[in-house]
């Protein structure tokens, strides 16, 4: 194949790759340890297949890139429009990268249902990396509704004791939040006739789209809200601590890793993409609901008596920079918030596979029930404060990076915000480091915990990947940034004019 | 030698071949009665099932040819269009499906099968003919035709009450809906003159518009209204569908729907009397919401997706509720995917419901479902397949279906309908999904026997699960065509659109912030 057609198809290759493995294993004998395998060489090959992607990537360009334009429906005018920027790129590397671990992480601990496990995992993984690739607005909201189903039926059938509650909110939350975003999707199509991204954004740009001026408002919301509650933003979060305690390990690491990146990613886009003039608008209530998401998350994470619990806080209060990044329309902040976005995807779901390995072997994230275990579990012990360190903001390591560079954004739109932001780092330093103190310091406070194994190979493949890439985001993070500035920049363009008047006071 | 214009009122044989479905359902129905006494009692559940699947395929087969020969016959009683092929083929399909999982139902309910697929034949021939009237007289007489089989069927379970009570009540308040209808037909023969919606439609241009048009409408979407299940005239449904045996509710809930549709569409979008989309309106936005909220707290399955259809109606009635503002042809070609695409997902989740009730219909609680998606896999994913098509989630026909009635909506700038659509499209969501969390995420609390797949419903699930995907993943194919017959629907002056001087509101009615 000619490379021109490679990087025509290459984008639904990577998209439908694991599609095709789940279809595959439908058809896949019950034998639970070749489904694994085989789910694992599907999640690997379609990594290796989406690292071609940054490798062959166009960095000083700032437009989409590996662009494939199909007519998919003649009427209404739906294409099959998929591409990339700097924007999208990396979080569609980052699901290819989270997969594989997952599956490696759901080894041991999915011993029921196996078959049904992996397919509805795969499913998931196209779903997801289609909600980053399609710049046609239907396609879009098809991929989205789509990551729906199969992450509820990951809590709902793999999850813990409350799991029905807990996938029956997220789905109600989620769908509710999405059919706004529906109707403005389809408002825009009745007046601008396309579906299409760019085709919108250019006549919105224009000022060529009748009524824009009273509908904006609204529409601007209507996108709003379903990314919010994505992200979640506060108050918007009640989902979130539910979903992520019930969740199975492998639910957690792409629910915390990759579907909440898919809000803050919908703002980027369509928020500030469409309706610039709107988000400049509501960007003060904006910002404050994310300060109190920073802050408020952190301090309830710090009262969490169950491990997941915390760490799901602990998102809440990371997402909420990034959003604090989007909302403060400046160059160092929206690259930090992309950061912010990647760094949280490799380090919480390092976090929550090692919150699973306990779990596997005491059946309980209390806490409470642990102690000392650095006697028993070294490596495991190490491990985790390598993952602990990198997301509470270790300078090398990545956590520090993006929030750094959204702290100097913050700074640069209203300096008050940036100092309440910064808060929120020592905030994460306390609940992070006091979790280990008291699960890994002093002496063994149960007996049971004397005898646990330490980690095992499939589990030291699925954690040691996240704290090499954390390692290597926090040394070289140029290696990402090259890709996301030039497409920050693109975003930034409608707000050049604001930002200079903002940082001119 | 015959006067000229008496010549011309006998039939010619292309007349024949434009009603060439309905005789060849006909005399196959009056086959399977004829034989339904001469064979025994044992053969007779398969037999006659056969001759009823072999008339509904070749009334599929006549359909295709009377397609060839497209106009009117009959001294214009009856149209042959794009608009009459597509719910020919619709009707008679699902017929053909419910007759192939009505095969294993009728013998494990021990229910004598001669008079049950004749029944279904002549209902069939009924809904047919009125999907290609375009006499409203005729529409009515095809009308009764359809309700009169389905009234019988509904109490097809002789030995319970409740299937007893079921066709008492359905058949009562449908004859008075009926009434209404022909009432209806009457007062606008009073007012035009005729009966013929065509000619109807010429004089309501050319002259203006009387107060007896406006009543003869509403009382004609009275009739219409009670088959479809649109609130307000909805009452029956959950009583109805809870007594009728499973099979024939997957018929009734189709069927006479797209037929009734059919003739709704026709008479709407023809004729031109102002008023009525405010009516539609209102109609559609009360079904939505009373069916899904009445759904929300059903524990019966049945009474689950009977509430369940009352909210299609009103989805599907917003694609009605766009007529006389500018692009007509986008609300009716959305109305005609959404009749075939909620038949498809609701007649598989019937045949799914008729095959898990078992003898007497005995398991159809929510409770009955815990654990389904253990006991048997294959089943509880395709019904999943069929509810997620309901709730609307991508790659199902349930999708494009609700995508294309938001979409007409939106075009007629009726915000504020769409709006209640999509909220109620995720209330919606909540129901369906209770179905799919109890079958997979509950375990099994009691016995409830698992029963293999016989080929019958195994052929019928695998047409509906085809057609529910095919619509999702390639919908086009399907919705040009109702595109290309919404165009012979529509008047041919365009001009008599906006001259009727029912403008819907401006686009800048969305409200300031």
């Amino acid at each position: 194949m000619s490379t021109d057609s490679w990087s025509t198809y290459i984008l639904t290759f990577v998209t439908f790759a694991p599609l095709v493995g789940a279809l595959l294993l439908l058809v896949f004998p019950r034998r639970d340890r070749d489904i694994r395998i085989f789910a694992l060489v599907f999640s690997l090959l379609t990594f290796l297949l989406a690292l071609h992607l940054p490798v062959h990537f166009h960095r000083s360009v700032q437009g989409f890139q590996y662009e494939i334009d199909r007519q998919w429906i003649s009427t209404p005018d739906i294409h099959y429009h998929m591409a990339l920027d700097g924007i999208s790129l990396w979080l569609v590397v980052l699901t290819t990268f989270l997969t594989p671990l997952c599956v490696l992480i759901s080894w041991k601990s999915v011993h029921d249902r196996v078959k049904e496990f992996f397919i509805l995992l795969l499913i998931l993984e196209t779903a997801l990396i289609g909600v980053f690739t399609s710049l046609d607005l239907f396609l879009f909201y098809f991929f989205w509704e789509s990551t729906l189903i199969p992450m509820a039926l990951l809590i709902g059938i793999f999850g813990h004791e409350r799991k029905v509650y807990a996938a029956v909110k997220f789905f109600m939350y989620t769908m509710i939040a999405s059919v706004f975003m529906l109707a403005a999707i389809l408002w825009l199509y009745a007046h601008t006739g396309s579906f299409d991204f760019v085709v919108i954004r250019d006549q919105i740009a224009r000022g060529r789209v009748p009524n824009l001026p009273a509908a904006a408002q609204w529409l601007f919301l209507g996108f709003f809200l379903a990314f919010a509650v994505k992200v979640p933003l506060f108050p918007f979060h009640t989902w979130l601590p539910d979903a992520h305690v019930e969740a199975p390990t492998a639910g957690s690491v792409l629910l915390a890793g990759v579907l909440l990146k898919m809000g803050t990613y919908g703002m980027l886009r369509f928020n500030l993409g469409l309706f610039p003039e709107q988000a400049r608008h509501n960007a003060p209530w904006i910002m404050i609901l994310a300060l109190i998401g920073i802050i408020y998350g952190a301090l309830v994470a710090m009262v969490q008596p169950n491990m997941k619990k915390l760490i799901a806080y602990s998102s809440v209060s990371h997402l909420g920079f990034v959003v604090l990044g989007i909302f403060s329309f400046t160059q160092a902040g929206l690259n930090g918030a992309m950061f912010v976005m990647l760094a949280h995807g490799v380090s919480t779901g390092g976090l929550f596979m090692l919150a699973g390995i306990l779990h596997e072997r005491r059946h309980t994230y209390e806490i409470s029930e642990f102690g000392g275990l650095a006697t028993p579990m070294p490596v495991y012990a190490a491990s985790y404060l390598f993952i602990v360190l990198a997301s509470l903001g270790l300078p090398l390591l990545n956590g520090f990076i993006g929030e750094f560079l959204v702290l100097t954004g913050a700074f640069q739109a209203k300096p008050v915000y940036g100092v309440l932001a910064a808060t929120g780092v020592i905030w994460s330093a306390g609940y992070l480091l006091w979790l280990f103190q008291r699960v890994f310091y002093g002496k063994v406070t149960k007996p049971v915990n004397l005898s646990m194994r330490d980690m095992i190979g499939f589990e030291k493949a699925a954690v040691w990947p996240c704290a090499v890439a954390a390692l290597l985001m926090g040394v070289a993070p140029i290696l990402w940034l090259a890709a996301i500035d030039p497409a920050v920049q693109a975003a930034l363009t409608p707000f050049t004019q604001v930002v200079s008047k903002v940082v001119g006071q | 030698m015959l006067p000229a214009a008496l010549l011309q009122t006998i039939p010619q044989g292309v007349d024949y071949v434009r009603i060439l479905p309905e005789l060849i359902l006909s005399v196959f129905g009056i086959v399977v009665m004829v034989l339904d006494p001469l064979v025994d009692e044992e053969k007779s559940q398969k037999l006659l099932g056969f001759i009823g699947l072999g008339g509904a395929l070749a009334g599929l087969l006549a359909t295709w040819y009377m397609a060839q020969s497209p106009g009117l016959a009959f001294s214009n009683m009856v149209k042959v269009d794009d608009f009459s092929v597509f719910f020919h083929f619709l009707i008679i399909g699902i017929a053909a499906v419910v007759m192939l999982s009505s095969f294993e139902y009728m013998a494990v309910q021990r229910i004598r099968a001669g008079e049950y697929y004749a029944l279904i034949l002549f209902g069939t021939v009924g809904m047919a003919l009125m999907s290609s009237a375009v006499e409203l007289v005729l529409i009515f007489i095809a009308l009764e035709i359809s309700s009169i089989s389905t009234y019988i069927l509904t109490g097809f379970r002789r030995n319970e009450a409740s299937s007893s009570e079921a066709s008492l009540k359905y058949f009562l308040l449908g004859s008075f809906a009926t009434a209404f209808f022909l009432y209806g037909v009457a007062l606008m023969f009073g007012a035009t003159g005729s009966t013929n919606i065509d000619l109807i439609s010429q004089k309501l241009q050319a002259e203006p518009v009387q107060l007896l048009v406006f009543v003869a409408m509403a009382l004609m979407f009275v009739g219409l209204g009670f088959k479809v299940a649109a609130a307000p005239f909805h009452v029956w449904t959950p009583d109805v569908y809870e007594g009728a045996p499973a099979p024939v509710v997957g018929l009734m809930s189709t069927a006479p729907k797209a037929a009734a549709f059919a003739v709704l569409l026709r008479v709407v979008f023809t004729i031109n009397a102002p008023g009525r989309s405010g009516l539609l309106w209102v109609a559609a936005a009360l079904s939505m919401t009373l069916g899904n909220v009445g759904a929300l707290v059903q524990s019966n399955v049945k009474r689950l997706l009977a509430y369940s259809s009352i909210a299609h109606a009103g989805y599907l009635l917003m694609a009605f509720a766009m007529t006389g503002s500018g692009d007509s042809i986008a609300g009716i070609s959305a109305a005609m995917f959404y009749t075939a695409a909620y038949a498809a997902m609701n007649l598989g989740a019937f045949a799914v419901v008729s095959h898990f009730a078992n003898a007497g219909e005995r398991y159809v609680t929510l409770e009955d479902y815990e654990g389904f998606g253990r006991s048997s896999p294959l089943l509880a994913a395709t019904l999943t397949i069929f509810l997620l098509s309901l709730i609307g989630i991508p790659l199902t026909g349930g999708f494009f279906a609700k995508f294309y009635v938001f979409n007409a909506a939106m075009k007629a700038h009726l915000i504020w309908l769409t709006l209640v659509g999509v909220i109620n499209s995720a209330i919606g969501a909540y129901y369906y999904l209770r179905l799919i969390v109890v079958m997979y995420m509950r375990e099994s609390r009691k016995e409830v026997p698992v029963t293999a797949i016989p080929l019958g419903l195994g052929v019928a699930l695998a047409i509906s699960l085809v057609a529910t995907v095919y619509l999702g993943i390639l919908p086009n194919r399907i919705l040009q065509f109702a595109q290309h017959s919404a165009q012979e629907l529509t008047p041919p002056q365009p001009s008599a659109i906006s001259a009727n001087g029912e403008q819907m509101p401006p686009p800048a009615a969305i409200p300031q912030p």
